[in-house]
């Protein structure tokens, strides 16, 4: 047990490992995969993005020019921006904000709607 | 003395996942259990049917939350084999280096798990504090702290900049040097070893019968690694398997320690021969036929039978994972031990239950 003995006094000296969350955010390093945005002035609604995400998050109406989008079911794995010929899905390195229930995200050409 | 039939788990302070074992004691011996699981199903498999082949690379690395990367890799193994692709040098080593820092992950999480079972606390979150640096460069290099998704079908998605190995090395030495302070507590302590030391017993001859796989199969004196096989980068590094043969609680632990030793010197090589170039090649087609694929997990060998029919969606993804071989296992181990043991052996399995049920 003695082996412990400078572990117990550096425990007293060291500052706390855990951080008080909400009061300190600790900065994501560059390429975390943290939530995905939509840039509907470059988007043509190819559907591309629908066909590659695995969780089905994104659907796209052709006819009516629509994409819908549940952030709640994204898994984040970067497939669609990987996909989009246009480059108008983009990665950002920032986690979405908690929420107490589900929504949707509707974008129709060059405007962005929220319904909730 | 009469006998009582109590149930251990689904919900135990102990387990972290949902294994429930029904155990006959008589005193505080335990004389009969049985092993039941179907609490955690989520029929991965059939899903796997549904989705598109290159969708499911994400969909199997959600089988296992620990050894998600190495659930990918041998999945995207499995359709580079049925497909014919040759993945190019850098991502062969890249691919070692991701596995590697799993592993270490892996096995810290277990240590600081198998400590908080015989309630050494302190210990656990030592260990912990040491595979947060492990994480927090998983997060910096596969770009999430759990959930690599850096394998692809035809290489690696993300390659690493030359900044980022820098850290990378810098991180594992970090960890290297943590861990050689922590590990002579779990080596030598006297309380450590009065929990861990001949409890739950198998030996070279059981664990071969029961089909023990893994650490367990190499803390029984059996020298066998999925490694050794050569599959991505490790042909090269002249890879040996590490072996302890007391057959106990403690054993695992000392095995689990050395290998993660082992881990940070095979993921510092990987990191030093990593050759210039492409880390991935473009894949077009649909495969067709069928496969079996087979790699070294933290907890022991991953079997991946894949079967396609040469259209976007496979025909049959079958899953084999190592914590299936070794709850057989238990009804060879338990019998015998003291009540007071039974979650200390129970966790030196390194249960993973989810990735069992699939």
């Amino acid at each position: 047990m003695a082996i412990m003995i400078p572990n117990v006094i550096k425990n007293f000296t060291h500052r706390p490992r855990t951080r008080l969350y909400p009061i300190e955010v600790r900065q994501l390093p560059l390429g975390v995969r943290g939530h995905i945005e939509f840039d509907m002035e470059k988007c043509i609604f190819c559907s591309i993005c629908a066909k590659r995400c695995p969780s089905d998050a994104i659907v796209v109406d052709r006819k009516a020019k629509t994409l819908t989008f549940d952030p709640l079911r994204c898994i984040v794995c970067e497939a669609c921006v990987e996909g989009c010929t246009k480059d108008s899905i983009s990665m950002f390195e920032k986690w979405r904000s908690p929420v107490i229930a589900r929504y949707n995200e509707v974008y129709k050409p060059a405007e962005k709607e929220e319904t909730i | 003395m009469g006998r009582i039939t109590a149930p251990f788990g689904p919900q135990h302070p102990v387990l972290p996942e949902p294994l429930h074992l029904n155990i006959t004691y008589e005193d505080e011996k335990v004389v009969d259990l049985s092993p039941a699981i179907g609490y955690v199903h989520r029929g991965l498999e059939k899903l796997a049917e549904t989705k598109e082949y290159t969708q499911n690379v994400f969909l199997v690395e959600r089988v296992c939350g620990i050894c998600s990367f190495m659930h990918a890799m041998t999945y995207c193994m499995g359709i580079e084999e049925l497909m014919g692709i040759e993945i190019p040098p850098r991502a062969k080593y890249l691919r070692v280096f991701y596995s590697e820092i799993s592993r270490i992950h892996s096995h810290l999480l277990w240590l600081g798990l198998f400590a908080d079972a015989f309630g050494f606390e302190n210990l656990f979150m030592q260990y912990w504090a040491a595979r947060e640096k492990i994480v927090d460069l998983m997060e910096l290099t596969g770009g999430h702290r759990i959930i690599l998704s850096s394998c692809s079908i035809g290489g690696i998605r993300r390659d690493l900049s030359t900044e980022q190995i820098r850290i990378a090395e810098d991180t594992l030495r970090h960890v290297k040097n943590e861990v050689e302070r922590i590990n002579p507590i779990i080596m030598k302590d006297y309380t450590v070893k009065k929990r861990t030391v001949g409890k739950g017993i198998l030996t070279k001859e059981d664990a071969l019968k029961y089909g023990a796989v893994g650490p367990m199969l190499r803390a029984s004196g059996i020298a066998q690694d999925l490694r050794q096989t050569g599959y991505a980068g490790y042909g090269d590094m002249g890879f040996e398997p590490i072996v302890e043969t007391d057959c106990d609680s403690y054993a695992r632990g000392v095995v689990r320690v050395r290998e993660t030793y082992q881990s940070i010197e095979l993921a510092l090589e990987a990191l030093s021969r990593l050759p210039e170039g492409e880390a991935a090649v473009k894949v077009k087609g649909n495969p067709e036929g069928e496969t079996i694929q087979r790699v070294e997990q933290p907890r022991g060998e991953v079997l991946y039978y894949i079967k396609a029919n040469g259209s976007k969606n496979l025909e049959r993804l079958r899953i084999r994972t190592p914590t299936f071989a070794h709850v057989p296992c238990l009804l060879k181990m338990l019998p015998g031990c003291d009540m007071a043991d039974v979650p200390v052996i129970i966790l030196s399995i390194d249960p993973c239950i989810s990735c069992t049920e699939r």
